[in-house]
């Protein structure tokens, strides 16, 4: 497929540790790369941008091979189209932001002075305006990621990685920039990848999410396919984590008519409220006591994992619960049963969409 | 809220500043003023100072070609022997350079391993020579660039260069546009404490290159002959160097020290 | 407090280091002296068991400014008795200098002379790698008297500090010839080759011995220029190439 990533990639570093995972990406498609830290998201970013040799692989952008080890093939990092926007952007910090986004244009022989005027024309487009000429230390964190991905796809590479673009900023800062980067992706037609391990990144950002894991590629699907069956404890935990659109207002959040009261008073407008399957309970009758979300509903689905077992809800709200084995035992849960749901409003958490 | 002030130890600091200032003083004491600017206009003083420019900063730039490169091997690149080199790079350090000297006179005389090939082949003769001069300079002073170089090439956060050749900079770019950039203040002071070493060398230039106006006799030589014969000239030509150095040092100090 | 303790005690420790039980004499001597000077310290010691003598050799003026400078020194030797005028006239001499040896010049070429050196004249050659003594000190001092007594310009490559350096830089071939004293032919050995300065344009070193009231061991030092008097002296001094009055 023309503009398409096949990549297979097998680095060693010590006895230790080994980075072994395959993916193919589509062009103007968006694969997230998730998984907790020290997984080796990271390697395979350098190991794509040529910065670490791989032991073992191939790697193919848009019918140019660039490292197949069976050949002794690797094209230097300089050589390969892809751009990158690094963890913790990585900008030169003797250089402006103007000279910055036009250092790749530089890097790959146009003029100075050409260059500083298509990358001083780039900058609205990324927000910009007016900052061309400060240092990176005298930018937002905010700021700096959009010079970053400026930076990066000024060139006009054949492949973007970016990662943990969102992982150094503020939550308000956040949810802007997602916005910002979702529509760069969108203009972007050829294949990305983005490094993360924030499960809400994953699922706002990408078409398809591969969870990796010490090393290893433990699941692979979509969004929904994790969030709704995910394979390995890991991904039940952070994956699986409940997610639900609503507006907010004084305290309450309205998902799909129905309302969950929340800790948080001033949140307001549109916002994603997660929820924790942990934190979800399952009773056979009312409970009493404190919990202002309560209702009742019928169980869809019960999967066992090991020492959990995770449980989904029907409407009006569909959640997935997850409780001990002799939980399930004690109170008879099976398919179709009828059960009461509570949810503390202290365990909704709602951030600005 | 002020701690209490720690007098013993203000005592001892106080005491280690007179050890350098005394000295100073004590020259400014013997200084003859009246006679200072026939002194320094004399034929010995001004081929001394000329020539002490010439080689400290021609051992400078010697220093600086081959130094640096050095030093970004010994930073980055994993090779057998590493610790070796890196204590060879000390030496000069620790070694009397009057020691050096003589090394370097068995080295790089017309009768040495190197000095008598060069010799045959070229006709130059080290020893006696300004070329001599700038050498045992050279020997003495390069350290300090290789030293101050490879510790902030290894504290340069390699992703910067990273980042420079995924943007499509070759390695001579990322050097150019990246690396040196981010480590100029180290290369400026590392160049500093180079000259100003080599401006002070003695031992190893008087063992190996001789002592000869207009050729080999630098400041510290020319102060060390007249020390012997005229203590005017040589208390004259000792307050030359401590003015060029003390300027030197304290103006750059504020530019590349980052003091306040 | 502790600190200071610790300053003190160390302080008292260096200061016994120096005293022992022996009294130190302390002579400075002409660097050409030194081989010489040495034989003779272990003779005046075994003759001498509660005596120590500490040698302290360098150039002739350098000694000169220590002694001027209030250095404690017993005895002082230089290779000329220009520079030990100025001790004398500012009376730190205890009695008149008397003269110890004589000294005379000889051209020192590196062993086998692969310049083909054969007299002063060779010195005004530019082609050739000429080493002397810097002018301040004595053995520069010397060496171009006997050169303008020779009607010879010299070109010398390098004016070394000392005799010593002057002479370690012949042995090693880095210098084609250099003037020197007749008895560093005999300390210097290895590697170098002598060539007699005939006696027309020849100058002799003339060393004088004095004691200075700067020391702190003025018996010390008077046994001690006494003991260079003798024959058992002499004849060392003239075994190191002096000539002895």
């Amino acid at each position: 497929m023309s503009g398409a990533l096949q990549a297979r990639i097998d680095v060693g570093f010590d006895a230790d540790f080994r980075l072994d995972v395959e993916f193919d990406v589509p062009p103007g498609t968006t694969v997230a790369l998730l998984g907790p830290n020290g997984a080796g998201k990271s390697t395979v970013v350098a190991a794509l941008a040529g910065l670490v040799p791989i032991d073992r692989g191939r790697v193919v952008l848009d019918g140019v091979v660039l490292v197949d080890t069976e050949q002794g093939l690797a094209l230097p990092a300089e050589e390969r189209q892809v751009g990158v926007v690094f963890q913790d952007y990585v900008l030169f910090p003797h250089l402006s932001v103007v000279e910055n986004v036009a250092f790749g244009l530089v890097a790959r022989g146009a003029g100075r002075a050409a260059a500083r005027r298509s990358a001083r024309n780039a900058l609205p487009e990324f927000g910009l305006d007016g900052l061309g000429d400060r240092k990176p230390a005298e930018l937002s964190g905010g700021e700096a990621q959009r010079v970053a991905l400026a930076r990066a796809l000024v060139t006009q590479p054949a492949l973007l990685l970016l990662d943990e673009p969102l992982a150094a900023l503020d939550v308000t800062t956040r949810a802007d920039l997602r916005h910002l980067l979702s529509d760069h992706l969108a203009d972007f037609s050829g294949p990305r990848i983005l490094i993360t391990h924030d499960p809400t990144e994953a699922f706002l950002l990408a078409d398809e999410i591969y969870v990796i894991e010490n090393g290893a590629v433990t699941q692979h699907g979509s969004a929904e396919d994790i969030r709704l069956r995910p394979q390995t404890p890991y991904a039940a935990d952070l994956a699986g984590a409940n997610l639900l659109v609503g507006e907010a207002s004084d305290g309450l959040v309205t998902v799909a008519s129905h309302r969950l009261a929340i800790a948080d008073t001033a949140a307001s407008g549109r916002v994603l409220a997660t929820v924790h399957p942990r934190a979800i309970s399952l009773h056979r009758r009312q409970p009493e006591g404190s919990p202002r979300n309560t209702w009742r509903t019928a169980i869809r689905r019960v999967e066992h994992y090991g020492d959990r077992v995770r449980i989904q809800v029907g409407d009006p709200l569909r959640l997935t619960a997850e409780v001990t084995p002799r939980a399930v035992d004690a109170l008879g849960l099976s398919v179709g049963d009828s059960v009461w749901v509570s949810i503390k409003a202290t365990e909704i958490s709602a951030s600005p969409e | 809220m002020r701690s209490r002030t720690p007098w013993p130890l203000v005592a001892l600091a106080v005491a280690a500043v007179l050890l350098f200032a005394l000295p100073l003083f004590g020259l400014l004491v013997r200084t003859p003023w009246s006679g200072l600017g026939e002194i320094l206009g004399s034929e010995v003083a001004r081929d001394a100072l000329w020539l002490s420019l010439v080689t400290s900063l021609g051992a400078t730039i010697v220093a600086l070609i081959l130094g640096l490169p050095l030093a970004w091997l010994l930073a980055r690149i994993e090779f057998p022997g590493r610790a070796l080199v890196r204590g060879l790079v000390l030496l000069p350090l620790v070694l009397p350079p009057v020691v050096g000297g003589a090394a370097l006179l068995f080295t790089f005389g017309r009768r040495g391993l190197i000095g008598g090939p060069i010799d045959e082949l070229t006709g130059l003769v080290l020893p006696f020579s300004t070329w001599g001069a700038v050498l045992a300079a050279t020997f003495v002073a390069m350290p300090f660039l290789v030293i101050t170089m490879e510790g902030a090439l290894r504290n340069l956060d390699t992703r910067y260069e990273g980042a420079a050749s995924t943007l499509g900079a070759g390695r001579w770019m990322v050097l150019r546009r990246v690396t040196l950039p981010l480590v100029a203040p180290s290369l400026a002071a590392g160049l500093v404490l180079t000259w100003a070493r080599a401006l002070g060398e003695f031992g190893a230039t008087i063992t190996f290159a001789g002592n000869l106006q207009g050729r080999t006799q630098t400041l510290p030589l020319a102060v060390f002959v007249a020390l012997e014969s005229d203590r005017d000239v040589a208390v004259a030509l000792s307050l030359v160097m401590v003015a060029i150095s003390l300027t030197v040092l304290v103006a750059l100090r504020h530019r590349w020290w980052g003091a306040s | 407090m502790r600190a200071l303790a610790i300053v003190a005690a160390v302080a008292s420790l260096m200061a016994g280091c120096g005293q022992g039980d022996k009294s130190e004499v302390l002579v400075s001597a002409a660097a050409s002296l030194t081989d010489a000077f040495r034989e003779i310290e272990t003779e005046f010691e075994s003759a001498h068991p509660d005596l120590d003598i500490v040698l302290n050799f360098a150039g002739s003026s350098t000694l000169r400014e220590q002694i001027l400078a209030g250095a404690p020194v017993d005895v002082f030797v230089p290779a000329s008795e220009s520079i030990m005028q100025p001790v004398v006239d500012d009376g730190l001499v205890g009695d008149s200098p008397m003269v110890l040896a004589r000294n005379r010049l000889a051209i020192a070429v590196p062993i086998g002379n692969p310049a083909l050196v054969t007299g002063l004249d060779d010195f005004a050659d530019s082609a050739l790698l000429i080493g002397l003594c810097a002018p301040a000190v004595p053995c520069g001092e010397f060496a171009r008297r006997a050169l303008a007594r020779a009607g010879v310009v010299a070109e010398p490559d390098t004016n070394e500090p000392d005799v010593r350096s002057l002479l370690t830089k012949i042995a090693a071939g880095e210098l084609d010839a250099g003037i020197v004293y007749e008895s560093d032919l005999v300390a210097g050995g290895d590697g170098i080759t002598g060539i007699p300065i005939s006696d027309e344009f020849n100058v002799a070193a003339t060393y004088p011995i004095a004691v200075v009231t700067n020391g702190d061991s003025p018996d010390g030092a008077a046994l001690f220029v006494a003991f260079v008097a003798t024959a058992q002296s002499r004849s060392i001094l003239a075994a190191n190439g002096f000539t002895t009055p």
